[in-house]
């Protein structure tokens, strides 16, 4: 005896399709289920329901019998599996998910005759680190509202001269973090969304350079000031981290190379800032950028191990944007006087001498930085360090 | 190249060129030269039927039955050689709102009800017909409200009755016909809201398209033809979009045991005469 599915007076204008639909699946093809209701015209609407789903239906004794037809499977006979939601799982990720995967959430299980997808990034080696989820994870524990983390109200006055640097250096760096934000944000529209989790984080450092720019901004405004200068040759160095179509270039170029050597200037300003909301800012954005350089580590360094030759073109990347940059005349002056005055704090000859060491002190640890972590992504020594100084002077 | 089966179909929505255009590439694929014409109303591609235009046309039950009246007339042929698994057995179903008084048909005496274009068989004539026979005849008593949409494409549009199905939750009319399926439908698309209206009448079964062949189509061409049709896959990815954007799962052979209530409502409503000929007056298309 078949089961009996009694959709009582719940018409398939209203639902009951789905407790056939559950019936059906709980038989195998060509297996029975009878349906009985008592909604006006129940019967008219369910042959129309059985017509359009392919299940042959008979009427007796004021039941319905559906046969279940096969025909439905047939949508997703020669579909694709593709890969696991997990990362973590063997073969999850895909070296080269196909274009039909399109927009389908990793793991799903997509129809043949889907739409082919064009996502210039789809090979797993171009984009990939192994720590994308974790350092994603990270950075949403980690967001911050510039209202509440930063207090904006906080006492200070600072000499003119001293104000009008931190509205230069504030100038000079939300030109840095435009850059910062639109390197990544034109990546994140040409990477296969198989690689969620690069996806992700992409998306949260763009997110994050937003708010960086926004607070940059309140700052260089909090005192009346106006945004301050901003160089031909400052705007050419960012340029060419803009023109770099290469993911894996891009990302050592400005991640590595100029957000590794941006998180030594937001360090100088969290210990250096003559005011408390600069050091307040700069202490935030600090952790913000770090944990940029550390995707942009990971990515290289997994795609370094599988392709070492890859390390001849990133320092053929840092050797042209050299060649690029050779006729500009790099650090905005104005920026470097400011960088000193801001750490002088005031506007004496004394306080003028402390802040240019500190200055001094900041290019060294700028170079020593870029230097150390050349040398983690395997460059042989001599070459870290010509690669070190061939960096542009305009920091990113 | 080989003489193609040349194929009439009436474009009644964009979707016919896609549809046609999928057909001619399957065809293709198979070795099979297959073109078809687009007429712009069912009367014009029946009468290209016979006039060596067209080897086989993709007609609706209504232009099945002029086609074979038009042929008998002329002591020629036409046969029905393929329709979908969806065109067997349909039937029409008188709907009201749910709180309405209307219990049944009796009910409708004296009540305004909703009609789908004048060429529509499924929301018009097999309707018309349907009351007739219960011994209700429009205009004494019940007033009909037709709901005409783009004339000539036999109701294939069915903004016609998606129109009535509006003006019925407007209060505009007391009751209105449309295709069971369509019920679902119009319940999915949010027209009708969930069960907010009642089936009070239902027709009895009728079939709907199907291939009719011209009365010197090529027998092998067509032989091919009907092959080819019944080969198509659901399965087959490349087959699925042009199946599902036609409303079928698969194609079946013709038969024309289905249209014997269109017959006789053609005939009681006077829209074509014995040889085919156009009776109705008011029917522009």
């Amino acid at each position: 005896m078949p089961a009996i599915i009694d959709i009582e007076n719940l018409g398939l204008d209203a639902g009951a399709h789905l407790l056939i639909k559950h019936g059906l699946a709980g038989v195998p093809v060509g297996g029975e289920i009878l349906v009985t209701g008592c909604a006006p015209g129940w019967e008219a609407q369910l042959s129309a329901w059985c017509r359009a789903q392919g299940h042959p239906l008979a009427f007796s004794d004021g039941k319905a019998r559906i046969t279940r037809s096969d025909i439905h499977a047939g949508r997703w006979r020669g579909a694709t599996r593709t890969g696991h939601a997990d990362a973590q799982q063997n073969g999850a990720v895909h070296e080269y998910p196909l274009p039909c995967y399109g927009l389908a959430a990793r793991g799903s299980t997509v129809e043949a005759g889907a739409p082919e997808f064009a996502f210039r990034l789809s090979r797993k080696h171009e984009v990939w680190a192994d720590n994308s989820a974790e350092l994603y994870a990270q950075a949403v524990a980690a967001q911050w509202n510039p209202d509440q983390a930063i207090d904006w109200s906080a006492a200070f006055e600072l000499p003119d001269e001293v104000e009008d640097a931190v509205a230069q250096v504030m100038t000079y760096m939300i030109e840095n973090e435009n850059a910062a934000l639109i390197v990544p944000a034109r990546f994140l529209g040409q990477i296969h969304p198989h690689f969620r989790e690069v996806q992700a984080m992409l998306a949260i450092q763009v997110a994050d350079e937003a708010r960086h720019i926004d607070v940059f901004t309140r700052r260089l405004r909090l005192r009346g000031r106006v945004p301050a200068l901003s160089t031909a040759g400052g705007q050419a160095s960012l340029k060419t981290l803009l023109d770099e179509p290469d993911f894996s270039v891009a990302g050592f170029l400005l991640s590595v190379l100029g957000e590794g050597t941006f998180v030594s200037l937001l360090n100088f300003l969290h210990a250096h800032a003559p005011d408390p909301v600069t050091r307040q800012i700069a202490r935030l954005a600090t952790r913000d950028d770090a944990r940029h350089v550390a995707f942009g580590m990971a990515h290289l360094l997994r795609r370094l191990e599988h392709e070492p030759e890859f390390r001849n073109r990133l320092a053929h990347a840092v050797e042209a944007r050299n060649d690029a940059l050779s006729a500009t005349s790099g650090l905005n002056e104005e920026v470097f006087d400011a960088l000193i005055l801001l750490a002088a704090g005031e506007f004496t000859p004394v306080a003028i001498a402390a802040g240019y060491s500190r200055v001094q002190a900041l290019i060294t640890d700028m170079a020593e930085g870029r230097l150390a972590r050349l040398l983690r992504l395997g460059f042989e020594g001599k070459t870290a360090q010509r690669l070190a100084a061939l960096h542009t002077r305009n920091f990113m | 190249m080989a003489r193609p089966l040349v194929m009439g179909a009436v474009a009644y929505a964009p979707k016919v060129v896609t549809i046609w255009e999928g057909f001619k590439e399957y065809f293709r694929r198979h070795d099979f030269e297959f073109d078809f014409i687009l007429y712009s109303n069912y009367e014009r591609q029946v009468e290209a039927q016979f006039d060596g235009s067209i080897d086989i046309a993709w007609n609706s039950p209504l232009a099945w039955l002029r086609a074979d009246r038009m042929a008998l007339a002329r002591r020629q042929s036409v046969s029905a050689v393929a329709m979908r698994d969806t065109d067997c057995d349909l039937t029409s179903v008188l709907v009201v709102r749910r709180d309405c008084a209307i219990g049944d048909i009796s009910g409708l005496k004296g009540k305004t009800i909703g009609f789908g274009a004048i060429d529509s068989p499924q929301a018009n004539l097999i309707p018309r017909d349907h009351l007739r026979a219960q011994g209700l005849l429009a205009g004494r008593d019940y007033t009909a409200r037709r709901f005409d949409l783009l004339g000539g494409k036999h109701g294939d549009h069915i903004g016609g009755e998606r129109d009535a199905a509006q003006a019925l939750m407007s209060g505009g009319i007391d009751a209105t016909w449309m295709i069971d399926g369509n019920h679902i439908a119009f319940s999915r698309e949010g027209v009708l809201p969930a069960g907010a209206t009642r089936i009070v009448a239902r027709t009895g079964a009728y079939d709907h398209c199907n291939f009719t062949t011209s009365p010197d189509a090529p027998d092998e061409l067509v032989t091919r033809f009907v092959e080819l049709l019944l080969g198509m896959s659901w399965d087959d990815p490349k087959v699925r979009p042009l199946l599902e954007l036609e409303g079928l799962k698969a194609w079946r052979n013709g038969r024309t045991s289905g249209y014997e209530l269109l017959e006789r409502a053609v005939d009681d409503e006077e829209f074509y005469d014995s040889k085919g000929n156009i009776l109705a007056s008011d029917y522009r298309y």
